[in-house]
């Protein structure tokens, strides 16, 4: 679903979709390497034997009970899990009267989702004998949490991260030294976070013998997708049994933020095969998708491949990536994950894009009605929330329900304290002369 | 290697050294750099100073087999404005006068964006010989093999030192023209010394099958080049030529090649004359 769904008649045709599909079979746990027309391995032939070794070595570890209690253990007495299922009682008034829960993963250990992929990848970089992992970061979230999971186990850590971001994410920098990775600034091509992906392509090509590439989003060649996911499917599993519990049903919609989409396919995967919940993906819409100033990938990208994988790409006539932009450094990225292309295609999860302002603006009303500061990330699945909320509402008055019946479940994918000099920046509550103005100022310009 | 049902011009390219009682040398240029005319200026000069085949690279906004040198020379070509169809005047503009196989070099989303179709169409009407692609394995190679079919285009596909027994008779299998070997596991950079897996790729390509196997990545002398003549059919320079065309224009391609060619005598330690 390109076009942003407006009313009844659309949310219907997906629900069909959905069922129509469903009737074919099980739409989680997807292997890969292709979802749909989309995946696939678009890599160097140099690399094929990592991936292969990376994909063998997870297929066992996944069928291994104790690499499934490592898992779980670390989840529970590292990373902080389950993280909670919070009913946002105030928010929710703002969202047409709907009940709001917010799937916590903001309280993990890290702060974010994040952790729960780098631990799975670094416990699989051990079992292959790897002594040192690589990572790409755009505002510092993946690589804190790479350096993190390497501090853990005894990994050296190398992040690749574009120099301007470094400048900007100062502080994140040093909290990646602090935990013994080394930074490189990348001053190659654009010097974004794609580049930084790049660098850390080509540092895996010639050290791929004692490295593993800790792949920070659900995308990239074959396993990473669907291994990514996997590391991310306890979010949607404790959301959908916690809901149970809590209220005795499933939720109507579950919406997430979307910029490679790991979070995102993370809470999705709990609720794919349950017709009756729609699925939300809200995408980066930057300064307005009419303004070429956004990283609305599934909106308006096309097809394409892009370190390694087949999806929906922000590129130009010539096949050339064009820069993404958005407020947010972590949906600040012109690919996506390859199952979500594929479930935009067959309508499962309807894609729409949320615009700086509008996240900023439910990134203050969170703030102010919850107590809780998000991440500028997850604010865009917040502000996608409230007009899901209000449709669901429009719906439950036209059937003679109320909105109090509806559900909506937000994975509030990270807490936003590294957010706090560009939001303070966008709401000009900094003086002018301040050091922490001149730091929001950059962010706001990203 | 299928070469029966299509005339490959690398091949005969290749075939034409050989009988010459030498390796082929293949010059790496990208289009656009410093400018499309320099860029056929200078495929005509590494033409007539001892190419036999000529690579064409497609500037890239996120080229990853690529070091710095390269990766500056197509950041260039593409801030200068180049646009992917240049590279077929590029192309004519070399096969038009002379007789060097010209390919094209392309990380495989501008040919996905063209459509793969059309984009062969293009290539075999401005005279080229095929494509290089260097993150395109045959796995997903699909419609390349049924459009390079079509058009009587050679597919070169890479293989590394990391390439399993398995994958290497499948890339062999699915090559045309010749195979390229990576010599060593990395990016695209001059480098002192040729590495030992080099030969070990080449010796694993021949066995698969392949008849021409060359050697490419980190070769930049006529030294170098002296040594992978002695075990594969072609020697591939890229990074050398970038720096010598960003250093000292067109003049300077010529010069070095020259040079290269020097080492494509068979036998090792021997100079041409001795040989």
């Amino acid at each position: 679903m390109a076009e942003a769904p407006s009313g009844n008649a659309d949310n219907e045709t997906d629900n069909n979709a959905a069922e129509a599909f469903l009737q074919g079979g099980s739409l989680k746990h997807a292997p890969g390497p292709y979802f749909g027309s989309y995946g696939g391995r678009w890599m160097p032939e140099s690399l094929i034997a990592a991936l292969d070794e990376l994909e063998e070595t997870f297929n066992k570890a996944k069928e291994d009970p104790e690499f499934r209690a490592q898992i779980a253990d670390l989840n529970k007495n590292y990373s902080g899990r389950p993280s909670l299922l919070t009913e946002a009682k105030r928010f929710s008034q703002h969202a047409g009267g709907v009940r709001i829960f917010l799937k916590r993963e903001d309280l993990n250990h890290t702060g974010s989702h994040k952790i729960n992929n780098v631990l799975g990848q670094a416990l699989l970089a051990k079992r292959m004998g790897k002594t040192r992992v690589i990572a790409e970061t755009g505002a510092g979230q993946h690589g804190v949490a790479s350096a993190t999971a390497a501090a853990l186990m005894g990994l050296e850590c190398v992040v690749y991260m574009g120099a301007e971001d470094c400048r900007r994410q100062a502080l994140n920098v040093a909290r990646m030294e602090l935990l013994g990775a080394t930074v490189i600034p990348v001053t190659s091509g654009s010097q974004t976070l794609k580049d930084a992906i790049n660098d850390a392509l080509r540092d895996w090509v010639a050290n791929v013998d004692n490295t593993h590439y800790l792949l920070g989003t659900a995308a990239g060649a074959h396993p990473f997708p669907a291994m990514v996911r996997y590391f991310h499917e306890v979010i949607g599993e404790e959301a959908r049994a916690q809901i149970l519990e809590q209220e005795g049903r499933l939720p109507d919609a579950v919406c997430a933020c979307i910029g490679g989409g790991s979070n995102a396919i993370g809470i999705f995967h709990g609720f794919l095969d349950d017709p009756s919940v729609k699925i939300y993906g809200f995408e980066a819409g930057g300064d307005g998708v009419d303004t070429g100033r956004h990283a609305a990938t599934i909106t308006l990208g096309k097809p394409g491949v892009l370190h390694g994988a087949r999806s929906y790409l922000m590129q130009d006539d010539d096949g050339q990536t064009i820069e993404s932009h958005s407020i947010s450094a972590g949906l600040d990225y012109p690919g996506v994950g390859p199952e979500h292309s594929y479930l935009s295609d067959i309508g499962r999860v309807s894609y729409e894009p949320i615009t700086d302002s509008e996240a900023m603006e439910s990134f203050r009303l969170l703030c102010r009605t919850e107590g809780i500061i998000p991440a500028i990330e997850s604010s865009h699945a917040l502000a996608g929330a409230i007009k899901v909320g209000q449709r669901l509402a429009a719906e439950a008055a036209a059937s003679g329900g109320t909105a109090q019946d509806k559900i909506v479940i937000v994975n509030l994918s990270g807490r936003g304290d590294k957010d706090v000099a560009t939001a303070a920046e966008w709401f000009d509550l900094l003086d002018k002369d301040s050091a922490e103005s001149e730091i929001g100022k950059e962010g706001e310009q990203l | 290697m299928t070469t029966a049902q299509t005339t490959s011009k690398s091949a005969a390219a290749i075939d034409k050294a050989r009988a010459e009682g030498r390796a082929a040398l293949i010059g790496y240029l990208p289009a656009g750099y410093p400018s499309v005319e320099q860029t056929i200026a200078a495929g005509i000069a590494l033409a007539e100073n001892g190419a036999d085949l000529i690579e064409i690279g497609i500037p890239y906004s996120d080229p990853v087999m690529d070091g710095q040198v390269i990766q500056a020379a197509t950041t260039e070509a593409l801030a200068n404005g180049f646009s992917v169809s240049q590279v077929f005047d590029v192309v004519q503009g070399i096969t038009s006068s002379t007789d060097a196989a010209v390919l094209v070099m392309t990380y495989w989303n501008p040919v996905v964006r063209m459509g793969v179709d059309e984009f062969s169409r293009r290539l075999a009407e401005a005279g080229g010989a095929g494509l290089i692609t260097p993150d395109l394995i045959p796995d997903e190679a699909a419609e390349w093999m049924e459009a390079s079919d079509k058009y009587g285009l050679d597919r070169v596909f890479l293989v590394a030192p990391s390439s399993t027994p398995e994958r290497m008779q499948r890339t062999v299998d699915a090559s045309r023209g010749f195979v390229y070997a990576v010599s060593i596991m990395g990016v695209t950079g001059a480098r002192t010394s040729v590495s030992t897996a080099a030969k070990d790729v080449v010796a694993a390509a021949h066995a698969a099958g392949a008849e021409r196997v060359c050697v490419g990545l980190g070769v930049s002398n006529a030294g170098q080049v002296r040594e992978i003549a002695a075990y594969a059919e072609g020697v591939i320079v890229g990074t050398a030529l970038v720096a010598a065309i960003r250093d000292g224009g067109v003049d300077a391609v010529a010069a070095l090649t020259k040079d290269l060619s020097t080492g494509l005598s068979r036998g090792t330690g021997l100079t041409e004359e001795e040989a």
